[in-house]
């Protein structure tokens, strides 16, 4: 029995590799190679200040302690949230659930205008301070600053605690918590020892993908935090485009990547021995209507930080995208299907909208057939080649996008793969950076399934995919539309490699807001902050819909 | 399931319905142009080269001026395109250097100034030009009754501390080519102490031209910021750009002797195409008056060629530098690490 699944697991983890090798492995070697050989063009000569110069080593400390500041405060304003989707049944929640996740899909450059009209010197709550306390100066002075960079790393990933924390939580069953209370356990007992030990799992996992995304955090850093920030993907950047220095952006690179392999490693290793089984319950079981004070407090006192520290941003940019010189109308949103240049590479707004969505579409449909498989690979009996690939399924997410586009350039250039060109490699690219979010959602729930149902079907006669079909998909759906969100959410508001592989002919929402932001004059800037609300809008009925295909059989889930 | 299915299929087909017209042919009939993001052209303009000539124009944008760049250089055995567009007089020695273009003699470089013919061996020939300088809000200098800045030594002095934002010039080329300005300006001895004199009276540095125009300048946005550094055509844009008619622009730009910095924009035919003559036969229509003319209202730059005619917004609210700082190509390839890595420690830390 072992020795036939084992089989089918290695045969599991193939189809996701042959993909890492080409799209990822692949095209970095070549890089790599190109830039540590001496050549004409390039000299690893410039490498020495890597080890001389202690700037890196600032850079690569300040990379960290930010990454981790940041995750332990997502943590701690977001579990309360994710208690809520988990525990409670109220009206507006999946619309609430959708609203939490657009932030996610933000353009920095848009989120640094929002928090500006927000936070800034003569932002909405400078002045309604300076107003209440008579004061005379701001008294918020956040711009350029470390704390702007945390609100912002808060602001992008308050979701993904939430979404996979809580998916986890509501599947829960009640039942120890309850247990522990009819014996006397306080609350704060109750959950630090029963609670908070059963979710870890998912909390660890939600925690990495903060680290990573804080880790190799980019726009937040070089436009939010201001030139005296830089974390190594800045650097990576700065070192590769503007210094030409592709042998030092190459080593930074290998550097970052190096580091979130080992950190992965040990998180991983951790995680798989910390996972149990657990019998998974319905919604109905988990989830109580509001009945009680208490209840009602914690569920405002969320809702309400919720609309407050995601929505003001949000809510602001929707008003500087109706307010034009003379007064509150639609100009810009009706300038932006006007090509008032005549420019050959004017696209209208639709059909950007149309690209964005079918891209995300696609990268989402080869994420889920990527990573269901993996995950379910990796859910198998710990041996070492698991314990390898689970991190290494990890890397695209940390792999600077510079980096990774240039080496597209250099491997993708011949045929059968001569893709540099093709529209495909806008879904191909996200792709890299979607699956790892497939696999972490999938696999706190496929590690929690009981190894005893199956065993209990295969007794019975059910061969591995029918196995699969009858007792993993069904407790698998809620963790399946996570995983499918995330990867719809990064491709639809991902930047930094989309500027490299998108053609002019076919840009994306964020592209396009990018283009506006280009050129002074009040209507581009009014055209982006339209186009900025209408991804807000595109990107929450987006998540709704995939919610709708939550898989239904099986009971709730 | 069922619905999953038709998703599934759904996305299937949009996948590979455009996976077919992107592979790249080697069709005679079509002649690909890279160029940087922020490059634009009329439908207009591009048919008519299409019809002169039945070729189809393709165009392949690759990031900002040094991501396009570096991707030609890596490529550069196997070009991705048959002509480049969009190599500054910051990039010129280094796009040189790498041997990745053929020379050419347009017959339409007579129409072109000579100060803008940087590169004598002919392989990148200018297309178009743009000051980069101080851009100030009237507005604001006017209800404070202060003398809006006319030198670069204004900036240093006790009245204006506090209203600057420039660009960082190791993330923006605006910043870049400010920094060149304050160089060639200030001379090499000179520039690091005006830097430190700007970093007492509290400047403001950001990382993005757009970060600093749209986040910081008073005249634009919420900032508190009236100078920024600009283009010397930004004040054209804001009037083109206006949601209603504007007599004056909002803001003005700084142009006076030494205290802008010239970007000429150049266009090369890649040494690895196959299409060397139709590559000639567009590089000759970028020099020509209609694509030369539609040049100000696409990109807000001035076009090299000096027959062409400028725009009506452009004579009137755009300006050229009298005379920009100068610095020469070789230079700049010599010591940009170099003076880049000098601002970030006497600016920022």
């Amino acid at each position: 029995m072992k020795n036939i699944s084992s089989k089918y697991y290695v045969l599991l983890a193939g189809l996701p590799l042959a993909y890492l090798a080409i799209f990822y492995f692949y095209p970095l070697i070549k890089i790599f190679t190109v830039s540590f050989l001496p050549d004409e063009a390039w000299g690893p000569g410039n490498l020495k200040k890597l080890v001389t110069s202690g700037i890196y080593l600032r850079t690569l400390w300040f990379t960290t302690w930010q990454a981790v500041v940041s995750t332990v405060l997502t943590l701690l304003l977001a579990l309360p949230g994710a208690y809520v989707f988990a525990r409670y049944q109220f009206r507006g929640k999946e619309l609430l659930r959708s609203f939490t996740t657009v932030p996610f899909v933000l353009p920095t450059v848009v989120v640094a205008a929002a928090f500006h009209s927000l936070l800034g010197p003569h932002g909405l709550v400078n002045a309604v301070l300076m107003k209440f306390f008579n004061l005379i100066s701001p008294p918020v002075a956040v711009d350029q600053t470390i704390a702007l960079i945390l609100i912002a790393h808060v602001f992008y990933n308050y979701t993904v605690v939430v979404r996979i924390v809580g998916g986890y939580w509501s599947r829960l069953e009640p039942g120890l918590t309850e247990s522990a209370k009819m014996l006397g356990a306080s609350p704060a007992k109750v959950f630090f020892k029963v609670t908070l030990p059963l979710l870890s799992p998912a909390i660890m996992a939600a925690s990495l993908l903060v680290f990573i995304f804080c880790f190799s955090s980019f726009g937040v850093i070089l436009i939010l935090g201001g030139p005296r920030f830089a974390t190594i993907e800045v650097e990576i950047y700065r070192q590769a485009i503007h210094l030409f220095n592709l042998p030092m952006a190459a080593a930074l690179s290998l550097v970052q990547i190096l580091f979130t392999f080992a950190l992965m490693w040990v998180y991983t290793q951790l995680q798989r021995s910390r996972s149990m089984a657990l019998k998974p319950e319905s919604r109905a079981v988990t989830q109580k209507k509001i009945d009680s004070g208490v209840d009602r407090l914690i569920l405002a006192t969320n809702v309400g930080f919720m609309i407050l520290f995601l929505g003001l941003p949000m809510m602001s940019l929707i008003i500087q995208s109706v307010a034009t010189e003379t007064g509150v109308s639609l100009g810009f949103y009706r300038a932006l299907f006007e090509n008032a240049t005549e420019s050959v590479f004017f696209v209208p707004p639709a059909d950007a909208v149309f690209y964005s969505l079918g891209f995300s579409l696609a990268a989402l449909l080869i994420a889920l057939s990527l990573g269901v498989p993996a995950a379910v690979f990796l859910a198998g009996p710990a041996n070492r080649l698991r314990s390898v690939l689970d991190p290494l399924f990890m890397l695209p997410l940390s792999t600077s996008a510079v980096t990774l586009g240039f080496g597209f350039i250099l491997a993708l250039d011949k045929p059968p793969l001569n893709l540099r060109t093709s529209p495909m490699l806008v879904p191909l690219a996200h792709t890299l950076v979607a699956f790892p979010f497939v696999v972490r959602s999938l696999l706190p729930a496929l590690r929690s399934i009981p190894p005893k149902l199956r065993e209990a079907a295969a007794l019975l006669g059910a061969g591995p995919w029918k196995v699969w079909r009858t007792v993993d998909l069904p407790i698998l759906g809620r963790a399946l539309v996570v995983g499918a969100v995330f990867a719809f959410t990064i491709s639809l508001g991902e930047f930094g490699a989309t500027v490299f592989v998108a053609r002019p002919q076919t840009p994306t929402m964020p592209l396009a807001i990018y283009r506006f932001l280009g050129q002074p004059g009040a209507v581009n800037y009014g055209q982006a902050m339209a186009m900025s609300s209408i991804l807000m809008l595109v990107s929450a009925t987006g998540f709704m819909f995939i919610e709708k295909f939550r898989v239904t059989h099986g009971g709730e889930f | 399931m069922k619905k999953i299915a038709w998703v599934i299929l759904l996305g299937t087909a949009m996948s590979a319905g455009w996976l077919t017209p992107g592979i790249a042919s080697a069709d005679t009939s079509e002649i690909i142009l890279m160029a940087h993001d922020s490059f634009s052209v009329g439908k207009a303009v591009v048919a008519e080269f299409e019809n002169r000539h039945h070729v189809r124009l393709r165009f392949l944008k690759a990031g900002d001026t040094g991501a396009m760049l570096n991707q030609a250089i890596l490529s550069k055995n196997n070009p991705m395109a048959d002509v480049l567009f969009g190599v500054d007089n910051t990039f010129l020695s280094r796009a040189l250097a790498a041997d990745m273009f053929i020379p050419y003699r347009s017959p339409h470089l007579g129409d072109i100034p000579d100060e803008l013919k940087l590169d004598p061996s002919y392989r990148l020939l200018p297309v178009d030009y743009g000051d980069v300088c101080l851009n100030y809000d009237r507005k604001w200098f006017a209800a404070k009754g202060l003398a809006p800045p006319a030198r670069l030594e204004d900036l240093t002095t006790p009245a204006y501390s506090g209203l600057t934002v420039v660009e960082n010039p190791a993330t923006s080329s605006p910043g870049l080519a400010f920094l060149l300005a304050t160089v060639g300006h200030f001379g090499r001895d000179g520039y690091l102490n005006f830097w430190k004199e700007l970093r007492d009276g509290n400047v403001q540095v950001t990382a993005s031209w757009k970060k600093a125009y749209w986040g910081s300048f008073s005249a634009a946005s919420k900032g508190d910021r009236p100078i920024v550094v600009s283009y010397a055509s930004s004040p054209a844009a804001e009037v083109h750009f206006a949601d209603k008619l504007m007599e004056q622009s909002p803001t003005a730009a700084v142009v006076q002797k030494g205290t802008a910095f010239r970007q000429i924009e150049f266009v090369g035919i890649l040494r690895g195409t196959k299409k060397a003559d139709m590559a000639r036969k567009l590089v000759d229509f970028m020099l020509e008056r209609t694509f030369q003319e539609d040049i100000p209202l696409q990109m807000f730059v001035f076009p090299a060629n000096k027959t062409a005619v400028l725009p009506a917004v452009f004579v009137k609210h755009a300006r050229v530098a009298e005379h920009p700082v100068f610095v020469s190509p070789q230079d700049i390839a010599a010591h940009r690490e170099e003076w880049i890595e000098a601002w970030t420690e006497t600016v920022l830390r």
